[in-house]
């Protein structure tokens, strides 16, 4: 495959329901190792978009290409099979169970010869995993609800990419986070880049936007905007794309 | 050495509770009662046997706590598989009557989990009305009467049989703790149950299959409960539509006390039997006493208060 081809490929995807229309031609390319955002103000369809790539909606119209083979998610699970991963911005995480289990979490490993969870490979990967993504969290075995925020939010963002061959998806990392954990979380995010994987990140911080991304796709009322090359733009011009008022400074 | 310093420091003060208490309770009577034989092996053993059913049903009510639902029906169950079984049995083999008794119990598991997983009602409610609703079932099955169980090959199985000197009722016991703790916690259904309980948002966004995790609880709770059903038949000889009547709160203590949540996401199967041992050792040492039965009633309430008590207010450091 060369490697220029787009990991994930979506051409005039249009999302309705009922007689509301949520996404209109909808198009864009994502590479390996590109960090894409997805900008729009609140009801733009970001979400909606999110869903029909992991799978948990299907896009009415249009045509979703997974290394450019035309794919038809059924759920999330056949999304996830395919190598698409989401972090949720509730990040979707078991509070009273350790880390280890939530990393594994519908995915444990078992060991023969009856099938019983091997516990021990799972927490020397889990640590290999969060050590090498500079998680700072006390131990695999502690339990979710002991660790902080951005703690958390490095957990599920290590899951995501164990698991992801090709895409991440990642909706409002940084949004419950202080100052401090959202620079770790942006700096775990651009790391990313370096295991070769598509990355699509929706986040309300234009600024943040503008730290991590290669490209910014805006979307507003379901339509798309505009895709533009993030060195290649300013904030001025992303903001009136996302609020259609023209003429700011 | 290390390790056990890492045990020891991850072993929390909730979990210890239980067995502080179990601890305390002891040591209490067998200090007070130590001339009316609270300590004699026939006497412990004892508290083993009569609280064997009590632990059976707690292990499947772990696993339906740990995943957010509840079970109230399970005592009306076990009226209704232990009268299955020893109806089953006056004219067919004793398998025919094992096989009613566990199937009647999965069979009303399965149709409180259909209700829950499925139509999505809260499983308080559905079990509330399939207790009732069975527990008049087991009344009409044989018109109140008492059923006689006579084989003894079955008595001796679910009753009063020893191997190699252990009563059948132990080794019921522990062959339940020993698989029920393995499977809760070394499983991937053990640990779909508790990720189930814990946030099921979270564990269906991971592909577990959460409507089946909930009948699958639900299920056990029945079978678990139809097996206490022919545990109380083969003990007693005898089946009636009382049985298991006064079981419903005896085992939700027992279970509570034992550090399982009531929210879901937390438990132990240990700790379960610990609690049943405990509300059995309580029934044993104020019967040694010489309590009357209406001061067993409110002492045994208020120790049971003050346990959940400390057990929930520990939970939600």
């Amino acid at each position: 495959m060369n490697k220029s081809d787009p990991v994930l490929s979506l051409t005039n995807i249009h999302k309705a329901f009922g007689g509301v229309v949520a996404i209109e031609n909808f198009s864009l390319d994502l590479k390996a190792g590109e960090i894409v955002a997805l900008v729009g103000d609140n009801g733009a369809g970001k979400s909606t978009l999110v869903k029909i790539i992991s799978g948990v909606h299907k896009p009415t119209t249009g045509e979703i290409r997974l290394d450019g083979e035309a794919v038809s998610f059924s759920d999330a699970s056949s999304a996830r099979s395919r190598g698409i991963e989401v972090v949720y911005q509730d990040l979707a995480l078991a509070d009273q169970q350790p880390v280890y289990m939530n990393m594994f979490l519908g995915r444990e490993l078992t060991k023969p010869p009856f099938g019983l969870l091997d516990k021990k490979r799972m927490r020397r990967d889990c640590q290999q995993l969060v050590d090498e993504l500079d998680v700072r969290i006390p131990s695999a075995t502690s339990t979710i609800r002991d660790l902080s925020g951005g703690q958390r939010q490095g957990i599920a963002i290590a899951r995501a990419t164990h698991w992801a061959s090709k895409l991440v998806l990642l909706d409002e990392p940084t949004a419950a986070l202080g100052v401090a954990e959202t620079a770790k979380v942006e700096k775990l995010v651009a790391s990313l880049k370096e295991k070769n994987l598509a990355i699509l990140i929706i986040s309300h911080s234009l600024d943040q936007v503008f730290r991590l991304s290669d490209r910014i796709c805006v979307l507003r009322r379901g339509q798309q905007i505009g895709v533009r090359e993030t060195a290649q733009t300013d904030k001025n011009e992303i903001v009136s794309m996302i609020t259609g008022v023209s003429g700011s400074a | 050495m290390t390790t056990i310093a890492a045990r020891l420091q991850r072993l929390d003060l909730q979990r210890s509770v239980i067995y502080l208490g179990f601890l305390a309770i002891f040591l209490f009577f067998a200090i007070t009662l130590h001339g009316d034989g609270f300590l004699t092996s026939r006497n412990l053993t004892n508290i083993v046997l009569q609280t064997a059913p009590a632990t059976i049903m707690a292990i499947g009510l772990v696993f339906a706590l740990s995943a957010g639902e509840i079970d109230l029906s399970f005592g009306s169950v076990v009226a209704v598989s232990a009268l299955s079984a020893a109806v089953a049995m006056q004219s067919y083999p004793m398998a025919v009557g094992v096989l009613a008794g566990l199937g009647a119990g999965a069979l009303i598991g399965a149709i409180n989990g259909v209700l829950v997983a499925y139509l999505r009602l809260p499983s308080f409610l559905v079990t509330l009305a399939t207790m009732g609703l069975f527990a008049g079932i087991a009344r009409s099955m044989t018109d109140l009467r008492s059923i006689p169980v006579l084989n003894d090959t079955f008595t001796g199985i679910f009753g009063s049989g020893s191997l190699f000197s252990v009563p059948s009722l132990v080794i019921w016991t522990v062959v339940a703790v020993a698989i029920g703790h393995i499977v809760y916690r070394n499983t991937r259904f053990g640990a779909h149950v508790l990720a189930t309980g814990d946030n099921a948002r979270a564990a269906q966004v991971s592909g577990i299959k959460v409507p089946r995790i909930r009948l699958g609880v639900l299920m056990l709770c029945g079978t678990m409960a139809g097996l206490a059903g022919l545990l109380y038949a083969g003990r007693l000889q005898a089946a009636k539509y009382t049985l298991g009547e006064s079981d419903l709160m005896t085992v939700i203590a027992a279970v509570i006390v034992g550090g399982t949540a009531l929210n879901g996401g937390k438990g132990s199967i240990i700790g379960a039997l610990l609690g049943s041992l405990l509300m059995g050792m309580l029934n044993n040492g104020l019967i040694l006493m010489g309590l009357d039965v209406s001061d067993q009633m409110i002492v045994r309430g208020l120790i049971i208060l003050i346990a959940v008590a400390v057990s929930l207010r520990d939970a939600s450091r």
